[in-house]
C-alpha cells in the first residue's frame, strides 16, 4: 500500500482520553463522523460513526468487546455487531467505512480514505 | 346468517367451551349467548380454597371470562334458565327472558349432595361450592369467634372435597373435625394402607378424623349445634360443612324430556350429544356413556369436542375417555392416585412400600406378570407421580419394588426416557410426550417457555412443568445456561461467584472465570451484578466509575434513554407520581429552555425527549438544583412505584397508597436488577394503580396490605400472584426486601420476575417457602443486602455533576466539544419538535473520499 499525498491525518485526542474498551466520536474536516475505539489490548480502530441499520450516528457509544476473538462494537440501537477491522456487520447485511489510524506521541490520528 | 349457540351455565367448563368456539369459529358463524345463575362470571372453582385468607375474589377470575370487547358473546348473569322448549328451540329464564337457539349446550354443573341428616337445614349448616358459600362460612366463624373467642367446625365427608373444606376451616383458624362414613379418608382414591397414613398425617395437623361413622342427627343447642354421630360421639359445633359429594344438575334436562342416566346426569354419546340432536351436555352434568365426571379436565375435553363439532365442523370429534388420576396437596399432605389404583384388573398384583417412619405410602399395581404398570397410590410423597402416571399401560423399566424403593436403595425412581411417546405428560391439556418431542425436534422449541407456548403443556395446574426441561435434555437440546461466549456460567452463578469472592472488576472476573475480552451481553450483566451488591463487596457504588463505565449499555453510560435518532430522553424521579406545582414548573421551564419534546409516561412521570449528549449535564444541573434526582428510567433497575390517590383524598381508599408508594420508591430507587422493576400501590380493592400488572404490586385491605408478585404488562401480560395478605407496613417491606434480593440473586439476565417465576422450580409455593417461611435460611442475608443498598444510595446524576472526569465523557465530539451533531435535525409536530430520520448513509464514505 502506498500513501498518497491526499491523505489527511486528523488529530483526534490523546490516547489516554479514550477509556480502555470504549469509544469516542470525532469530526473529520469533511464533516464525516468517525467512531474511534481502544480495545482491551490497546489497539486503536476507527470506523464510521453512523449505524447503517438504525440510521443514527451512535456507534462510538456501543459496547466494545470480541466475537470469537475478533474486535467488535455492538450498536447501542439494536445491538448488531460490527467488526472494528473491516467494518462488516456480523449480524446483518451491512457495513460501515473503516479509517486508518495512527498513534503518534500519544495522540490518536485518523486518516481520510 | 349467524346461528345462535346458547350455553346454559357459566362455570369453568362453560367458559372453556365459549373460548374454544370463539377460537375455532374464524368466520363468526356463531353468536354465543351464555345464561348463568351465579352473579359473577366463571371463576376458578378448583382453586376455591385459596380464597380463604386473601378473601380476594378477583384472584379467582379466569382470563377473558367477561368477554369484554367480543361482540359475538353475550353473557347474562344472575338469571338461571327455567325451561327448554325443544319444539320451538327456545329457552326461558326465571326472569322471563326468552332466547331462541340453533344449538344448546347444557353446562349446569352439579350441586353439593347433602345426606338426609335430620337438622341439616339448621342455621350454621353449609355446603362448599361457591365463593358465596365461603363468605357465609367465614361470617359464621367470625360470629362464633366474637361470641366465644373461638369457632368449632366439622366437615361431613372425608373425600377429596371434604379435606379441601377441612383445610379451609383450618385456614380460618379452626381445628376441624372430619366425619367420613367409609372406613378411611378419600376412599375413592386411596386404599386402606394409604388411608391409614393419610389419617395420621392429617391428624398431626390438628384435624380430628372420625371414619366408619355417619352423622345421625344435628340439633340446636343453646345457639350452637350438636352433631350426634352413629358411633355415639357428640360434637359441640358452631358450624358444619357438608362436603359429601356432588350430583349432576340435570333437572332442566329431565323437565325437557331428555334422557338422563340411572344415577343422574344427562345421557350423551361420545360426541357429547344428548337424545335431542340440537342439544349437547358438557362437564359435570353430562353422563358420557353412563358416567359423570367430577373433575375439570374431562369437562374441558368435552367442551373442546363440542366446539370442534359446532365451530370447526369436525363431527368426528369424540370423547376419548378420561384419566381420573389425581395428584393433590391436601392440608399439605401429598396424595396421588392413578390408573387402576384399587387393583380391580383380574390377576393384578400389588407392590407396597409403607414407610411409617418417613410418613410415606407407595403402592404400584402391576399386571399378573409384573411387567406392565396398571396404577398406583402415593401418600405423603407424590414426587414420582409425574413419571409414573404416564407409564400406566406401558412396560415397566425395571423391578416394580425398586421404582418405589426409598431413596438410598439402588436404582430408585425412573426417568422421563422410559416413558412411551403416547404417555400423557400434561393431563390438564392432554399433551403427550410424543407431541412435546415433536415441538422440540420439528418446531424448534428449545426452551421451557417456548414449549409451553407451543404445546400448552404445563399451562394448567403446572405440575408437569418440571418434566419439560428433562424432555428437552432427552431430545438432545442443551439447556445451556452460559451467559455468552465469554462465560460458561449463568448470570446466577456469576452472581454467586462475585458475592463469594468479592471480585469487584469485570477484568478480574473475566481473567479468572471467563475468556476473551467480553461483549455487549456479559459486560452489562456483570456491571448490573456489581451495582446490585456494590456495598456488600465494597465495589465503587457509582455505575460510571472508571472500572464500570465501559461495561454499561449506552443508556446507563449516559444516564438517559437513547432514542432512535441517537438523542436521549430524560426522566427525573417523581416518587409515587406525586409532584409539587413548583417542581412541575421547573420541568416545564427546562423543557422549554432546551427545546425538549415533553410527554407524560405510563409510570406517572414526565419524559423530556431530544437531548444531545452535550446537553445532558446542563439539563441535569438545572434539575438537581431544583431538587430532582435520577429516575433510573434508563437502567435495569427500579423504575417507578405508581399509586392511586389513596385514602387521603379518595372516598373509597382504605390505606395511604401514595405514602406507601413514595416510601417504596425511595427505598428501592437505584437498585440494579436483572431487568427493570415496576411497582404500584392501590389504596383499595378497586385497584386503580393496576398493581397486579407489576413486578411487585401492593393492594390495600382494611387490615393492611396484600402483596402480589411477578406480574407483567407488556407483550405477555400476567396477573401478579398473591404472596401475603393483610400484612402491616413493616412486614410488607421486609417481604419485598427479600423478594427483590432473591430475584436479583437467581434470575437470568434480562429475565423479568414473571418469567423468572414461571421457570422457578416449585413455583409460587417454593417462592413462599423461601421468602415468607425462610426455609432456605437466607432471609437474614437478603435483608442485610437490601439494607446495605438503602444505606449507600446516592443520586447518580449528582455524582456525575460533582466529578469532572465523569462529566468529560458527555461530549459529542472529542475533538470538537460543543459542536452539534450534524446528523441530528428536528421538525415540528403538534407544536413540539420530533426527530427527522437520517437519510442513509450519503454522509458517510462518499463525501470523505472526495
Amino acid at each position: 500500500m502506498t500513501m498518497t499525498d491526499a491523505r489527511i491525518w486528523t488529530a483526534v485526542c490523546e490516547l489516554a482520553r479514550i477509556p480502555v474498551a470504549a469509544g469516542v466520536a470525532a469530526l473529520l474536516p469533511g464533516g464525516e463522523q468517525v467512531a474511534v475505539f481502544r480495545t482491551t489490548g490497546d489497539e486503536v480502530y476507527a470506523i464510521g460513526n453512523i449505524d447503517p441499520i438504525g440510521g443514527a450516528a451512535v456507534l462510538s457509544r456501543g459496547i466494545v468487546g470480541d466475537a470469537g476473538g475478533q474486535p467488535v462494537v455492538a450498536s447501542p440501537l439494536y445491538k448488531e455487531r460490527f467488526d472494528l477491522r473491516t467494518g462488516e456487520c456480523l449480524d446483518g447485511d451491512a457495513s460501515v467505512p473503516t479509517y486508518p489510524v495512527r498513534v503518534t506521541d500519544g495522540v490518536v490520528h485518523v486518516g481520510s480514505v | 346468517m349467524s346461528r345462535t349457540l346458547v350455553v346454559v351455565g357459566n362455570g369453568m367448563v362453560s367458559h372453556r367451551l365459549v373460548e374454544a368456539v370463539r377460537a375455532e369459529d374464524v368466520d363468526g358463524a356463531w353468536r354465543v349467548v351464555v345464561l348463568a345463575e351465579e352473579s359473577r362470571p366463571a371463576y376458578d372453582r378448583v382453586g376455591l380454597s385459596s380464597y380463604v385468607g386473601n378473601w380476594d375474589a378477583s384472584a379467582l377470575e379466569l382470563a377473558g371470562s367477561s368477554y369484554d370487547g367480543d361482540e359475538l358473546v353475550e353473557l347474562r348473569l344472575g338469571d338461571p334458565v327455567a325451561r327448554i322448549d325443544r319444539e320451538a328451540k327456545v329457552v326461558t329464564t326465571e326472569a322471563g327472558f326468552e332466547q331462541a337457539y340453533d344449538a344448546l349446550v347444557l353446562a349446569t354443573g352439579s350441586y353439593p349432595f347433602v345426606p338426609p341428616v335430620p337438622g341439616r337445614d339448621l342455621p350454621g349448616c353449609f355446603v362448599y361450592r361457591t365463593i358465596e358459600d365461603l363468605d357465609a362460612i367465614r361470617a359464621a366463624a367470625d360470629h362464633a369467634r366474637s361470641n366465644r373467642g373461638r369457632a368449632a367446625g366439622a366437615v361431613i365427608g372425608g373425600g377429596l372435597l371434604g379435606l379441601e373444606a377441612a383445610k379451609a376451616l383450618r385456614d380460618m383458624g379452626m381445628s376441624p373435625h372430619v366425619i367420613e362414613m367409609a372406613p378411611r379418608l378419600m376412599p375413592i382414591q386411596v386404599d386402606e394402607g394409604g388411608g391409614a397414613l393419610l389419617k395420621r398425617l392429617v391428624e398431626d395437623l390438628d384435624v380430628t378424623v372420625h371414619t366408619g361413622t355417619s352423622t345421625s342427627e344435628i340439633v340446636e343447642d343453646r345457639e350452637r349445634l350438636l352433631a350426634k354421630l352413629g358411633n355415639g360421639t357428640e360434637l359441640d359445633l358452631d358450624l358444619i360443612v357438608f362436603s359429601a359429594g356432588i350430583r349432576p344438575r340435570d333437572q332442566l334436562a329431565r323437565d325437557a324430556g331428555l334422557d338422563v342416566g340411572e344415577r343422574g346426569g344427562v345421557v350423551v354419546d361420545d360426541g357429547c350429544r344428548t337424545s335431542d340432536p340440537a342439544i349437547y351436555a358438557v362437564g359435570e352434568v353430562a353422563a358420557v356413556e353412563g358416567t359423570c365426571y367430577g373433575l375439570v379436565a374431562p369437562g374441558y375435553t368435552m367442551a373442546e369436542i363440542v366446539a370442534a363439532q359446532l365451530a370447526a365442523g369436525n363431527t368426528a370429534a369424540a370423547f376419548p375417555g378420561a384419566d381420573l388420576s389425581t395428584k393433590l396437596k391436601l392440608l399439605g399432605v401429598d396424595v396421588a392416585s392413578f390408573g387402576d389404583a384399587h387393583a380391580t384388573t383380574e390377576g393384578s398384583l400389588e407392590v407396597v412400600v409403607n414407610d411409617a417412619v418417613a410418613g410415606t405410602y407407595k403402592k404400584l399395581v402391576v399386571s399378573d406378570d409384573s411387567t406392565t404398570l396398571l396404577g398406583g397410590i402415593l401418600v405423603g410423597d407424590a414426587s414420582e407421580y409425574n413419571t409414573l402416571r404416564p407409564m400406566v399401560g406401558s412396560e415397566l423399566p425395571g423391578d416394580p419394588a425398586s421404582i418405589i424403593a426409598p431413596a438410598g436403595g439402588d436404582g430408585g425412581g425412573i426417568g422421563v426416557d422410559a416413558l412411551p411417546d403416547e404417555a400423557q405428560i400434561c393431563s390438564c391439556n392432554n399433551v403427550t410426550k410424543g407431541q412435546i418431542k415433536g415441538a422440540i425436534t420439528e418446531q424448534g422449541c428449545d426452551t421451557v417457555p417456548k414449549l409451553k407456548a407451543c404445546t400448552n403443556a404445563g399451562t394448567g395446574c403446572g405440575s408437569c412443568v418440571t418434566m419439560l426441561p428433562k424432555l428437552l435434555t432427552s431430545c438432545g437440546v442443551e439447556v445451556s445456561k452460559s451467559l455468552c461466549e465469554h462465560f460458561t456460567q449463568s448470570r446466577a452463578e456469576l452472581f454467586e461467584i462475585i458475592a463469594a469472592t468479592g471480585i469487584t472488576t469485570f477484568s478480574e472476573l473475566i481473567a479468572k472465570h471467563g475468556s476473551g475480552s467480553g461483549c455487549a451481553i456479559c459486560k452489562p450483566a456483570v456491571a448490573s451484578i456489581l451495582a446490585s451488591i456494590a456495598p456488600v463487596i465494597g465495589a465503587d457504588g457509582h455505575i460510571l466509575s472508571d472500572d464500570q463505565a465501559g461495561l454499561q449499555d449506552t443508556n446507563d453510560r449516559f444516564l438517559a434513554n437513547m432514542q432512535r435518532n441517537g438523542t436521549y430522553s430524560v426522566v427525573p424521579r417523581v416518587p409515587g407520581g406525586e409532584i409539587t406545582p413548583d417542581k412541575l414548573i421547573v420541568l416545564g421551564e427546562v423543557a422549554k429552555e432546551f427545546g425538549l419534546y415533553t410527554k407524560i409516561t405510563g409510570g406517572q412521570r414526565i419524559d423530556l425527549f431530544g437531548a444531545t449528549v452535550d446537553q445532558l449535564p446542563h439539563i441535569w444541573k438545572r434539575l438537581v438544583d431544583a431538587g430532582f434526582e435520577s429516575g433510573h428510567a434508563y437502567g435495569k433497575a427500579l423504575r417507578t412505584v405508581k399509586s392511586c390517590v389513596g385514602s387521603t383524598w379518595c372516598r373509597y381508599g382504605v390505606q395511604d397508597s401514595v405514602g406507601m408508594a413514595v416510601a417504596l420508591e425511595l427505598r428501592y430507587r437505584g437498585l440494579r436488577s436483572p431487568h427493570k422493576l415496576k411497582s404500584a400501590v392501590s389504596g383499595c380493592a378497586r385497584e386503580c394503580a393496576e398493581a397486579r400488572s407489576k413486578d411487585f404490586g401492593i393492594i390495600a385491605t382494611d387490615k393492611g396490605w396484600n402483596l402480589y408478585v411477578c406480574g407483567n404488562g407488556g407483550m405477555t401480560p400476567r396477573h401478579a400472584d398473591l404472596l401475603a395478605s393483610d400484612v402491616d407496613d413493616v412486614t410488607l417491606i421486609r417481604l419485598i426486601d427479600r423478594f427483590l434480593m432473591f430475584y436479583i440473586r437467581t434470575a437470568d439476565r434480562l429475565q423479568r420476575t414473571a418469567s423468572w417465576l414461571e421457570e422457578l422450580e416449585g413455583g409460587l409455593d417454593h417462592l413462599r417457602d423461601v421468602i415468607v417461611d425462610d426455609k432456605l435460611g437466607i432471609c437474614d442475608e437478603l435483608e442485610a443486602a437490601m439494607a446495605a443498598h438503602v444505606a449507600n444510595y446516592a443520586d447518580e446524576w449528582k455524582g456525575v455533576l460533582d466529578d469532572p472526569d465523569k462529566l468529560a465523557r458527555f461530549t459529542s465530539f472529542v475533538n470538537a466539544p460543543g459542536t452539534p451533531d450534524p446528523t441530528i435535525s428536528f421538525r415540528e409536530e403538534r407544536e413540539q419538535q420530533v426527530p427527522v430520520p437520517l437519510g442513509i448513509p450519503a454522509i458517510a464514505g462518499a463525501e470523505g473520499s472526495s
